[in-house]
């Protein structure tokens, strides 16, 4: 395969496509929302229990591409137990990454697991498959309510 | 066009000879040839069409159907000639029956605009099929917001077909306007406008053709046919953008109001009244695609020395032979297994989205559409959101749908 394209679909990220974690709907869950992309239809719904401003639990459902669905199974494993703020925090360094802004080896490091999309910069109409699942997370958050796009 | 002469002189369809016609087909992508199967997108363009922009720009531009020079009756000429190429080819009566306009959309557009304004009441209903483009499904859906009209689909089988049977149910006494589509962009289906055009007919009602994928695939004989309206677009054509047609019959174009108001559709204009120009220039408000106009005529011109039937047999070929050969893999599904279909092929990947799909062909430099191909309405009838699309023009060959064949093969392997 090629190197730009290996780089893209990292074994992380066709596995998590294959199993998705957290992919159910939460009964309890007290914020939620739902995120959509028109130009390629990849839809998510996701399910967040927030308690004293952390995120106690995650969970998802939806289809898309193997990198929407790897994105939204990986943020649900890492935002889980942080707090709101922490978890902003994170996508937006998330966004840094995939937009090929942040460059720095060792801030790259610091955002674990989440490295693997580091490749997603060098294809710029895949960003927002990348992104799709963070932005429905951030509001989900806020708790909007309404239907996130990506096309604003 | 020497090229295309000599092909014509032996009388037989040499693929490899018409390559070499357009420039685009030896570029490299990803280190890979390109293999170019996103044709119903668009076409890629000979190199006299090309050329033929040049030649305009270089020696002939100037307004039309205006000034008196030189350069004025050339570029004049040249584009009602092209006119007269458009005519002959759909075998219109009549070149007052060729309006030139940027593109199927805009011509839907406009008889959306001018019929709709003419010729429907609150009350009145359409029919379009469930699986039109969405440019034959939003203009009238803005018509509808302006009267109160109905728009009735026809629905779609599993195969991706319409029963003429359904089709007749929904005509009542209040269906102004029949409006479907020729070819599926998304299906490949042929849909029997022959029959269509019979029963609507028989009820008075006239028909609209969306042709964008219809002319460049088969004979469209527009008297044969007796359709109405047909609507195409230049760039599906080997043609450029920005242009397109829209036949009508002389009659009913006469009795429509026009689309747009400016120069050239007029012929008189003080500020109390205005009367409008006759055929087709009351359909073509403001200065036209010139340049544009005049390249389509030289597509056309391309297209008809190596002909329609030995194009059509050759699509015909590689459509079957890429079905056969995609069908064979056990994870592949098509979409739209029509009895009558053309150089479209749409399928599915179990568990493969078809993003990913397009993303790995890019790889192996074969471009496919992936997506929902404007049809949202038959990606939800299939309950699918969306597919990988490879479709032929007369310059592809078995060897690319080798490639594409392998490119997809190599995907089922790294996701399994
Ligand atoms: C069946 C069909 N109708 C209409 C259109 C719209 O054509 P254009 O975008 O050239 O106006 C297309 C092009 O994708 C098409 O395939």
């Amino acid at each position: 395969m090629d190197t730009e394209l290996r780089e893209l679909y990292q074994q992380v990220i066709l596995d998590h496509n294959k199993s998705p974690r957290n992919f159910k709907k939460l009964e309890n869950a007290n914020h939620t929302a739902e995120g959509y992309n028109p130009l390629c239809g990849d839809k998510i719904n996701l399910y967040l229990v927030i308690e004293d401003n952390v995120v106690k639990d995650v969970s998802f459902q939806g289809s898309g591409c193997a990198i929407s669905k790897a994105s939204a199974s990986l943020m649900s494993s890492i935002v889980k137990g942080k707090t709101k703020e922490e978890a902003e925090q994170i996508f937006v360094k998330f966004h840094d990454l995939v937009t090929g802004k942040l460059t720095d080896e060792a801030a790259i490091e610091e955002l674990g697991k989440l490295a693997v999309f580091a490749g997603v910069r060098d294809f710029p109409a895949r960003v927002k498959c990348a992104s799709l699942a963070w932005h429905t997370l951030i509001s989900a958050l806020k708790d909007e309510q309404n239907v996130v796009s990506t096309e604003e | 066009m020497n090229k295309v002469i000599a092909n014509n002189d032996v009388n037989v369809f040499d693929v490899e000879k018409i390559r070499l016609d357009f420039p685009i087909l030896s570029i490299k992508v990803h280190g890979k040839p390109l293999c170019y199967l996103d044709n119903a997108a668009t076409t890629q363009k000979p190199k006299v069409v090309i050329d033929k922009l040049v030649e305009y720009y270089t020696s002939m531009n100037a307004n039309i159907h205006r000034g008196v020079h030189y350069l004025s009756e050339l570029s004049t000429k040249a584009f009602e000639d092209s006119r007269i190429k458009i005519k002959n080819f759909l075998n219109a009566s009549s070149e007052r029956e060729i309006i030139f306009t940027k593109g199927t959309t805009d011509s839907i557009n406009l008889v959306a605009s001018s019929f709709g304004r003419g010729k429907l009441k609150d009350g009145d209903e359409i029919i379009i099929t469930g699986m039109e483009h969405h440019s034959n499904i939003v203009p009238w859906q803005l018509v509808a917001k302006e009267k109160k009209i109905k728009i009735r689909v026809v629905p779609i089988t599993d195969t991706g077909e319409i029963v003429l049977e359904e089709f007749e149910k929904l005509i009542n006494e209040k269906t102004k306007l029949v409006s479907v589509v020729y070819v599926s962009n998304s299906l490949g289906t042929v849909n029997p406008v022959e029959d269509i055009i019979k029963i609507a007919h028989k009820h008075n009602i006239p028909v609209l053709l969306d042709g964008a994928q219809a002319v460049q695939h088969l004979n469209v004989d527009v008297q044969k046919l007796d359709c109405d309206f047909l609507a195409l677009s230049g760039h599906k054509i080997y043609g450029p953008t920005g242009i397109g047609i829209l036949y009508g019959k002389e009659k009913l174009l006469n009795e429509l109001p026009p689309y747009q108001g400016g120069g050239d559709m007029i012929s008189k204009v003080t500020f109390e009244e205005t009367t409008f120009n006759s055929l087709p220039y009351k359909f073509e408000a403001g200065t036209s695609n010139i340049a544009d106009a005049i390249a389509l005529g030289t597509a056309i011109d391309y297209f008809s020395a190596i002909g329609i039937d030995a194009i059509a047999k050759h699509e015909g070929e590689l459509l079957d032979y890429a079905t056969e050969k995609l069908s064979g893999l056990k994870e592949v599904r098509i979409i739209g297994n029509a009895k009558r279909k053309s150089s479209v092929l749409s399928f599915v990947i179990e568990n493969i989205h078809p993003h990913d799909v397009g993303t790995f062909l890019d790889f192996e430099g074969v471009a496919i559409r992936t997506g929902h191909h404007c049809t949202q309405p038959v990606m939800d009838r299939y309950n699918i959101p969306a597919t990988s699309r490879a479709s032929f023009a007369m310059y592809n060959t078995k060897e690319e749908v080798d490639i594409l064949v392998g490119g997809v093969k190599k995907i089922i392997e790294v996701f399994k």
